[in-house]
């Protein structure tokens, strides 16, 4: 079914125009990339604090709330292109177990950064209070972004 | 020796021919330059868009500088090492490519944007606080710093599209 689906995708006008015209998925993937590094970078930085490794000058609470809305305002443009690079090419990505690993994985991550955030928010010594689980949370998180990377890196090659 | 004499070398090398032809080296190279890239653009764009007082004002510039720079320093270093193995498998071809030769051209300059920055620019406006004006050379170094960052990126992915 899924297989049908891609088929009937990859031949409507959109996706035949994704396909023809050969700069829009690697100018589509830049941007994507780009987004990524605003992610990766945000979420290196506020991992590595929750582990106590970087930025210790300043509480837990301030990295946390310095980074997470960047991402925030990098996922949904992440979503987009990455919808375009689907429509462009279904089977290539829905078919692929490691896209499938990359969005369990983003499932996860989402869900960790969102109560990470949410505890700070609610109360700002909530994570220095709790290093132990600070430090879970930061290493869980930092490996899952990694992971996702991996994942998608590796999404051309199956 | 010259540079093509160089390639042909480089890629008849032991390493470069495993990772030429195994599976999975070029892929796994590949992810690690790709994590490694991501963190360099996106922990010198906080540097920058702090320059351009953007983001993060209400940090020195100093603080920034030493929090942030020594990751964006390591992971470059992991980014070259990796970026030096993938070219070395298939030397001559990524010699000839032209977005290849684009983004080498563009981290020169990115690495004189960088220089200019770190040697005389930065001892300015170091200790620069919340609200203080950023003089325009430290902008201009920050825009620049975004922008030619963003375009090697580009020619990056580039590389992966032609022939």
């Amino acid at each position: 079914m899924l297989q049908n689906f891609c088929d009937w995708l990859s031949n409507t006008s959109v996706s035949l125009t994704i396909q023809t015209i050969t700069w829009i998925i690697p100018a589509v993937q830049t941007i994507h990339i780009l987004c990524v590094a605003i992610v990766m970078s945000c979420m290196a930085m506020m991992d590595l604090r929750l582990v106590g490794v970087a930025g210790t000058r300043r509480p837990v609470s301030a990295a946390v709330s310095r980074f997470v809305p960047w991402v925030w305002g990098a996922l949904p443009v992440l979503l987009a292109t990455g919808i375009i690079l689907i429509i462009g090419e279904p089977s290539r990505e829905l078919l692929n177990p490691y896209f499938r690993l990359k969005m369990a994985s983003l499932v996860v991550v989402i869900v960790i950064t969102f109560f990470v955030q949410r505890q700070n928010t609610k109360d700002a010594a909530y994570w220095e209070a709790r290093k132990g689980m600070a430090a879970i949370a930061g290493a869980l998180s930092l490996l899952l972004w990694v992971g996702i990377v991996t994942c998608g890196r590796w999404i051309a090659y199956y | 020796m010259g540079i093509p004499e160089f390639c042909a070398w480089l890629e008849n090398t032991s390493f470069a021919t495993a990772i030429r032809q195994s599976t999975w080296l070029f892929p796994a190279i590949e992810t690690l330059h790709v994590l490694a890239i991501v963190i360099v653009v996106g922990s010198v764009t906080m540097l920058d868009l702090r320059l351009l007082n953007i983001a993060w004002r209400d940090r020195s510039i100093r603080e920034i500088h030493e929090d942030v720079l020594p990751w964006t320093w390591a992971s470059f270093a992991v980014a070259a090492i990796a970026g030096a193995l993938l070219f070395s498998s298939s030397a001559t071809k990524y010699y000839h490519n032209i977005p290849f030769r684009m983004k080498m051209a563009l981290l020169v300059v990115v690495a004189i944007n960088a220089a200019i920055f770190e040697f005389g620019i930065y001892r300015r406006v170091a200790d620069s606080r919340e609200g203080e004006r950023i003089p325009v050379a430290a902008k201009v170094a920050g825009a620049a710093g975004i922008v030619l960052w963003i375009a090697v990126v580009a020619c990056g992915r580039w590389i992966g599209f032609t022939k």
